[in-house]
């Protein structure tokens, strides 16, 4: 297959050896599961249960709200205990709602809804409806809700349904094992999503880093003509969305537009498996692999852990963390900081790592030499030098003018640069802080409209008295006038 | 257990660093600076020397009353580098005190001036060199014909003490021209630059460096290798160097063709001079050129093209500072005006058309 | 010599009576920065700049004899519009940014006295006599009038808890202040 070349990009140490041959291995039950009613973005869950209640495994605790928003399940069968405000895994810190469910150990399953025994024959809508109800999100970190994306077909033209197996990202090997081991789930889930999505073709595009995931998946792809299975070059960030769209098809989609304006859908590998175990059994999300790792990590695993499981369970797990400098959800290049060891796993962890000094490679910023390493580098044609200086002096709109907001934070520029001036860090704030500025504007507008919509009235008011005023004393006058002509 | 989260990702790093660097790009002009210094023999050794000490103490002077800390002075070798760059495109008998003017005028104003490192929006060596080309141009182009260390004819240790640290020794007995300097000169009395250059040494000569000039400038093979190892290292790219020696050679080579007598040949202007030296090692501060790799095509461009006017028609023999100068002037718009396209844009920066949209 | 001064003289009469009269002609009647001023501030004229209301505060500015940093309502935002406009530095750093707010009624204290209702620029209280107020918090712009007016000290100003949603990155270098 014809690939097309992308922009930029680093080759980062991709440090996968840690894990990529640990078979994927499930976590014990931990005692408590902390479920936050937000693990997607869009609006948060509303809580479907009360402190207390006994629930059944895949019972619904928090329901979906609005048009973008996902609902939660119980990962297994338990009590109640609280529902409550608990740390959030986001470098915020900031507390959430969060259900606290304490597993009875019988792990009973709740009643499910029925497993369709033929998804290419039923309509698209029940196949969203059956996702959106499973609570699939995605999985590569995004946690977009999925159904929202599946329902792209109604609006646009799709040609084709891009599963990323990229997996670029240094560490990561869940997608990789995940594919290895049940490459015909991933296959299947992703041939429902192309039916959902009204797209004739499947292409699954793999790194050509992880040759036993290519070999898996192609064999469980040869059955149907219209699955690809396609090597893409080890070129971080080659699974960004709209970076994989273009080296698979060698199409460039528009800044504000969606891969789908250019009949491309992308969506994770372990969205696939999810999907399949939602239509054909009926199973809404409950858990998900995460690669712990990280040269702090006594053993690192890929684990199939429960959703809401604490990470400082996952790290006992793995014999514990020593000497660690940073404790990251995700990968090294775009994954958070996590504020706390107590955060649970949600549906966007992909990876916890413990990563050493060493290994973060952290040094007080110099000043810039202006090698231009970055703006060689960098994945979306941006002057990452100049957008820095421009933010560090205030002058955001400059930054906006020069393209910040097109930045996908995919770390290259932080990487490469050797002053270590914290770029990406630089753009984040600035995204970050435009957005808060436009709200705050958008909040004075209104503000600004209501206090002229209640001056207007009051002036009217004003009016209106006056108005009757004169009329009244017009008509006083009339009387008088018609008395003394009488 | 809380976590102090102070900084956003990516938490891992390449393992390129200033230091490390400045460090390969000294490497890199490492073999054709012994190879000259040997050439030019103990003169050369000392003046080198006393640039490179005039430089890093400026430096100090300078970190010193910015309330810097002197223990970061040498830590970054970007002040080595000025150093060894001004040191090369000295003559290589020039006295002790235009190099350290030199070296003043090149860390103390260029750069420290603007800001330090980073900041300075000329070469400093360039600075430092045009500064003391227009203030002592007798030292400036005393020129030595090559007397390789510890050959028949090479000054010995005290005699190259006295003629580098000696009060106003004079090099009219023995100074030569270097060869843009005879050609212009011999121009100026009437001579055909066709038959000038036959009096020149041979083009290999040339080549190997066998000639009087820039301490510096004159081993291009030597030069060519360490360019090559830094675009290997992915120090710098082939964009300046091509670009520059490129419009170098074709401005020579259509004008040569067009009038001989007037013009010297686009290989002459190649080797010539410190046109090797200024492409892989000058035009290329990352400093003090554009970021971006269009940027960079339209620096070296008119880099070479300014080079060429200068040698060709202007006052001056030797025209790379001057040129290298001008262009770093042009540098911020060049900046502004050659950006990469952002993905997903027009050039102008819409974003881009849609199929079908019209 | 004379000829000198007098093509001079005349020459310099000339020239100031085309200035004098362009200067007449060309004259800008009012001074428009006090509207543009005025049209980015919140306008509900809750005067805890300290001024009667925005026109007044937005005149001030304009003659540049107070700080740009008074307007409470209307926050960092405002702040950096107004330096925009008169081209001076937004020195935010030594603001003391109180935070976003919003009035809160309890219950409890209320005795729907309406004179809240009556005092709120923006709409943002609803109820009716004797029954309990309510604030839209979405349309408070945290003008504090209401609070001011109270007489039960049923109103109290409360900071808006910050979101995860709505939280965004330090610039670098700065720490975060919760």
């Amino acid at each position: 297959m014809k690939l097309f070349p992308i922009m930029g990009g680093i080759h980062p140490d991709y440090r996968k050896e840690l894990t990529s041959e640990k078979a994927i291995v499930t976590l014990p039950m931990p005692a408590t599961l902390y479920i936050p009613l937000q693990q997607h973005m869009g609006a948060a869950a509303s809580t479907a249960v009360e402190a207390g209640m006994l629930v059944k495994k895949g019972q619904m605790l928090g329901r979906g709200e609005g048009a973008v928003s996902a609902p939660v399940h119980a990962p297994t069968s338990g009590r109640i205990v609280a529902i409550t405000e608990v740390t959030a895994p986001h470098p915020s810190g900031l507390p959430q709602m969060t259900i606290l469910l304490e597993p009875d150990g019988k792990d009973e399953w709740a009643e499910l809804p029925a497993p369709m025994a033929d998804p290419f024959t039923t309509l698209p809508q029940q196949i969203r409806d059956r996702v959106a109800a499973s609570g699939i999100v995605g999985m590569g970190g995004a946690t977009f809700p999925s159904a929202v994306k599946l329902g792209l077909g109604n609006q646009y033209k799709l040609e084709i349904l891009l599963l990323n197996g990229a997996e670029c990202e240094p560490y990561l090997t869940c997608d990789d094992r995940v594919m290895r081991e049940y490459p015909d789930q991933v296959v299947d889930g992703a041939r429902i999503m192309a039916h959902a999505l009204g797209a004739p073709k499947v292409i699954i595009a793999i790194e050509t880093n992880k040759p036993q995931a290519i070999e898996a998946m192609s064999k469980a792809a040869a059955a149907f003509d219209n699955v690809t299975v396609v090597g893409v070059p080890v070129q971080y960030p080659m699974g960004a969305e709209r970076h994989l769209t273009q080296a698979v098809t060698g199409r460039e989609t528009p800044a504000r537009k969606l891969t789908a304006d250019v009949g491309v859908v992308v969506h994770n590998v372990a969205t696939a498996r999810a999907v399949h175990n939602a239509v054909r059994f009926g199973r809404p999300l409950l858990s998900r692999v995460v690669t712990v790792s990280g040269g702090a990590i006594a053993e690192p695993k890929n684990i199939e852990v429960p959703l809401g499981t604490p990470v400082s369970v996952l790290l006992a797990f793995c014999g514990g963390a020593t000497n660690a400098k940073r404790y990251i959800s995700g990968g090294p290049m775009m994954g958070q900081p996590l504020p706390s060891l107590d955060v649970p796993v949600v549906k966007g962890t992909s990876g916890i790592l413990a990563l050493t000094k060493a290994e973060t490679k952290e040094s007080a910023s110099r000043p810039c030499i202006r090698c231009g390493s970055c703006v060689t580098y960098c994945p979306c044609g941006l002057v990452p030098v100049e957008m820095a200086a421009f933010i560090r002096n205030d002058k955001l709109d400059e930054a906006a003018k020069i393209g910040v907001q097109d930045c996908v934070s995919c770390g290259s520029c932080s990487y490469i640069c050797p002053s270590h001036i914290p770029l990406v860090h630089y753009f984040n704030y600035a995204k970050g802080r435009i957005a808060a500025l436009d709200r705050e504007r958008r909040k004075n507008e209104q503000t600004k409209a209501l206090v002229e919509a209640h001056n207007a009235r009051l002036e009217r008011q004003a009016q209106a008295k006056r108005e009757a005023a004169a009329r009244a004393k017009a008509q006083k006058e009339n009387s008088d006038e018609s008395r003394a002509n009488a | 257990m809380s976590i102090v989260v102070d900084k956003s990702g990516p938490f891992t790093h390449g393992s390129n660093n200033v230091q490390r660097t400045m460090f390969t790009v000294l490497a890199a002009l490492a073999p054709a600076t012994m190879f000259n210094l040997w050439l030019f023999g103990w003169p050369a050794i000392f003046l080198f020397l006393v640039t490179m000490a005039a430089c890093a103490a400026c430096e100090a002077v300078c970190i010193h009353l910015g309330g810097g800390s002197i223990d970061d002075v040498l830590s970054d070798g970007s002040v080595l580098i000025t150093g060894w760059l001004l040191a090369l495109s000295l003559p290589p008998w020039a006295p002790w005190w235009v190099a350290v003017v030199a070296s003043a005028f090149a860390v103390g104003l260029a750069k420290h001036a603007f800001g330090g490192l980073g900041q300075n929006v000329f070469n400093p060596a360039m600075v430092g060199r045009v500064v003391v080309l227009v203030s002592f141009p007798v030292q400036m182009t005393a020129f030595v014909p090559t007397k390789p260390l510890f050959s028949a004819g090479a000054p010995g240790f005290a005699e190259s003490l006295h003629i580098t640290f000696g009060k106003a020794v004079s090099l009219d007995g023995i100074s030569a021209a270097s060869q843009l300097g005879f050609i212009k000169t011999e121009m100026a009395r009437g001579v055909p630059v066709n038959q000038s250059m036959d009096q020149l040494p041979a083009l290999g000569d040339l080549l190997l460096g066998f000639h009087p000039g820039s301490m510096g400038e004159t081993a291009v093979p030597l030069i060519l290798a360490g360019g090559l190892f830094l675009m290997w290292r992915k120090i710098i790219s082939w964009h300046v160097p091509l670009a520059m020696l490129g419009t170098l050679f074709i401005m020579g080579a259509v004008f040569n063709a067009v009038d001989p007598g007037r013009h010297a040949s686009g290989l002459f202007h190649l080797i010539s001079g410190a046109s090797f030296l200024g492409a892989f090692f000058i035009a290329t501060d990352y400093v003090t050129s554009p970021v971006s790799k269009s940027g960079q095509l339209a620096f070296g461009v008119g880099v070479g093209l300014l080079t060429w006017i200068i040698r060709t028609y202007a006052g001056y023999p030797e025209g790379v500072a001057f040129a290298v100068l001008l262009m770093n002037a042009l540098t911020p718009i060049l900046d502004q005006h050659f950006r990469p396209r952002v993905f997903g844009r027009t050039r102008k920066g819409a974003p881009l058309p849609l199929r079908g949209d019209k | 010599m004379l000829l000198d001064v007098g093509s001079l003289a005349v020459m310099g009469v000339t020239l100031g009576a085309v200035l004098g009269t362009a200067a007449k002609l060309l004259a800008v009647p009012t001074n428009p920065l006090e509207d543009e001023l005025q049209a980015l501030l919140p306008g509900s004229q809750c005067g805890q700049c300290g001024f009667v209301g925005c026109s007044q505060y937005a005149a001030a500015l304009a003659k540049g004899d107070t700080p740009i940093t008074l307007c409470a309502p209307g926050g960092k935002g405002t702040i950096e519009a107004l330096a925009k406009k008169l081209g001076v530095h937004a020195d935010t750093d030594g603001h003391e940014e109180k935070g976003p707010e919003v009035a809160f009624i309890i219950e409890d204290l209320c005795i729907g006295c309406l004179r809240c209702i009556g005092e709120c620029g923006s709409d943002a209280i609803v109820g009716a006599p004797k029954q309990l107020h309510t604030v839209i918090s979405d349309a408070c712009h945290a003008c504090g009038k209401c609070f001011k007016i109270c007489p039960t000290e049923a109103i109290e100003m409360r900071p808006i808890p910050q979101t995860i949603a709505a939280w965004h990155w330090n610039k670098p270098g700065e720490h975060a202040s919760h």
